[in-house]
């Protein structure tokens, strides 16, 4: 009796709060104004995309229109789902986020701690603004650079290699299949880990003091400090960090893949996103890239609520 | 107390961090040499420690060409416009999601989240801007990503932050909200109005996926837009409008390795000398970012 009499009054102060909202657009009305902006924007740019998707089931024709076009049901993901080219973009995607989750994740944690031990400033804060210089630059800008120096033919990584260290032969970084993923994550970790190191960097400076001097006093190596204070201090931070691109592994890095692949390297290279992009835009094939697009998207949301949830749970924090 | 010797660890992570800077300090210096080469040294390539026989006359030619200076008008029109129109507006939101007495104000900051997670992707999107009419508009630049969810959640939270007190004695005396906003919040705002106007401009400086898609004129395209269209598709025209031009292509002055560098930095320039200056108001913006997010 008491419990669903709670319940009800609970159910009514929701409906009161509810209603109140419509009268409350009026009585701030100054502030419903300026908030309009964002809402038709969100609902013209976000949401009627989404209302879009649609064309996912239909055979879309631009003489006839979204709501013209023909339902085809599934027609567009079976079509997609047999092709080879598909199934190779998803293989690609994954690929390349694994191994950027692999290797591009641990580096700016060995970066920080690295830095952590610099005991010149000058030196600290000489390599913490090169390093994070390339974060600046876009994807069009570094395909540009390194086209150039890994160029098979004259490219300075080449002539190192060639010079230095006596290869016979010279490596197609981005013209191989064998080279380009291995290219990928490499190009990615120079331009990001300076940048994501900042996170960690900033986790360690909040780590109390007294804690290192007990320890030294205690009789600590610098190694035991950093294996005993500093990696524990960082391990939430670390696990939500790696939660979160656990979430993002569908985006295997457009602006990167697409400046830098090209036909010979599609075998390895071609990913969901470049895929989307040539069929939809290049091809014309509108209702088939927004089946991919959408599989991509469902799977992405699954994963990124899914391990934000879970980032929550784990530590109080989460993206939003 | 005694005297802490260099141990090998130590050593080696010295070692290791100069490493890493190097690669990043010679691949830049190694194209500025790349940049300042005469053809003959250009085009035999190998890394390049110290300018040999420099000569300018591969920033002569870039300088010469007319893409890129449209290229720099065009960037600085979107750059300029959007950050003004998107940071004003962003903000503006954000004030009113920052009272808690807005009318329903959990399910507006879940509309605006949600966009982060999903979306309709690329061509429902690009067809909305198409049908809209604004292919070929410098609006198409701007609007399709006008607010950022994120931003707006980041600004949010600071204006959270704000005293509300002196806000109501405002009221009293008679403010309007948009008064309050652009007269008392905006200028109490300056650390977070910076440090996301500078995230915009980058943005926008960076952007060339929109350009790509958007814009077939090439008298709109940006500067992105110009240096792909010359380092990765290597179209010769664009530098090269006329065929005695690309005749001169051959000759011993100009190499496309050279010229390409030189792009390359006539395009980067701005940030490369912006970055010394405004690095740190981005490090302390991601600081901004992860606080209570």
């Amino acid at each position: 009796m008491t419990v669903s009499g709670a319940r009800t009054s609970r159910q009514q102060s929701a409906l009161r709060r509810f209603a109140y909202g419509f009268t409350g657009y009026k009585k701030h009305l100054a502030l419903t104004l300026m908030f309009l902006p964002v809402v038709v924007y969100f609902i013209i740019f976000k949401y009627v995309p989404m209302a879009g998707i649609v064309i996912a089931f239909k055979n879309y024709k631009i003489s006839q229109g979204i709501f013209g076009s023909a339902w085809v049901g599934l027609d567009n993901f079976t079509k997609a789902f047999s092709t080879p080219t598909f199934a190779r973009s998803v293989k690609n995607t994954l690929a390349i986020s694994g191994l950027k989750l692999l290797f591009g994740f641990p580096a700016p944690i060995i970066l920080a701690l690295m830095l952590n031990e610099v005991t010149h400033a000058r030196f600290k804060k000489t390599v913490q603004t090169i390093s994070y210089l390339p974060h600046f630059l876009s994807w069009v800008v570094l395909a540009g650079m390194f086209q150039q120096l890994l160029s098979p033919n004259n490219g300075a990584v080449n002539a190192v290699l060639r010079d230095v260290f006596g290869l016979q032969e010279s490596i197609y970084f981005l013209g191989s299949n064998k080279y380009f993923r291995g290219t990928l994550i490499v190009t990615d970790i120079w331009k990001n880990v300076g940048w994501s190191s900042i996170l960690y960097l900033a986790t360690i400076s909040g780590i109390d003091p007294a804690l290192y001097e007990a320890a030294t006093v205690d009789g600590a190596t610098r190694w035991q400090c950093t294996r005993y204070i500093t990696i524990p201090s960082l391990v939430s931070t670390i696990v939500v960090m790696l939660i979160l691109s656990i979430g993002s592994i569908m985006d295997a890095g457009f602006d990167q893949v697409f400046n830098l692949y090209n036909s010979a390297v599609y075998q390895t290279g071609d990913i969901i996103d470049t895929y989307v992009y040539r069929y939809g835009l290049g091809d014309m094939k509108y209702s088939l890239a927004t089946a991919v697009g959408l599989f991509k998207n469902v799977i992405a949301f699954v994963l990124v609520v899914g391990t934000n949830l879970i980032a929550r749970r784990l530590s109080g924090e989460g993206i939003w | 107390m005694k005297r802490a010797k260099p141990s090998f660890g130590k050593l080696l992570i010295y070692l290791m961090l100069t490493l890493l800077s190097a690669t990043i300090v010679i691949a830049f210096w190694h194209l500025l040499n790349l940049s300042l080469s005469p053809s003959y040294i250009a085009t035999k390539g190998g890394l390049l420690l110290y300018p040999k026989d420099a000569t300018l006359d591969n920033y002569a030619r870039v300088i010469d060409n007319r893409y890129i200076w449209m290229g720099y008008k065009n960037t600085l029109i979107r750059t300029v416009i959007g950050t003004v129109l998107q940071l004003f507006f962003t903000s503006m939101g954000a004030y009113v999601l920052s009272k808690r007495f807005f009318p329903h104000r959990t399910f507006w900051t879940l509309f605006i989240v949600f966009t982060m997670f999903f979306s309709g992707g690329l061509i429902p999107s690009y067809l909305v801007v198409k049908n809209l009419g604004l292919l070929n508009t410098y609006a198409s630049m701007i609007l399709p990503g006008f607010i950022s969810a994120y931003n707006l959640v980041i600004m949010r939270n600071y204006f959270q932050s704000l005293p509300e007190e002196i806000e109501e004695s405002c009221l009293i005396d008679g403010a309007g909200r948009l008064r309050i906003f652009l007269q008392f919040v905006l200028p109490l705002s300056k650390p977070i109005l910076a440090t996301v106007a500078l995230w915009l401009v980058v943005g926008h400086w960076n952007s060339w996926f929109d350009v790509l898609i958007y814009i077939s004129d090439d008298t709109k395209f940006t500067l992105q837009i110009v240096l792909r269209r010359i380092i990765i598709t290597g179209s010769k025209e664009i530098l090269d409008t006329s065929a005695a031009a690309n005749a001169a292509e051959m000759d011993s002055v100009v190499s496309s390795e050279g010229l390409k560098a030189a792009c390359i930095y006539v395009t980067t320039l701005p940030i490369l000398c912006a970055y010394p200056f405004v690095q740190k108001f981005f490090v302390k913006g991601i600081m901004i970012g992860s606080l209570k997010g």
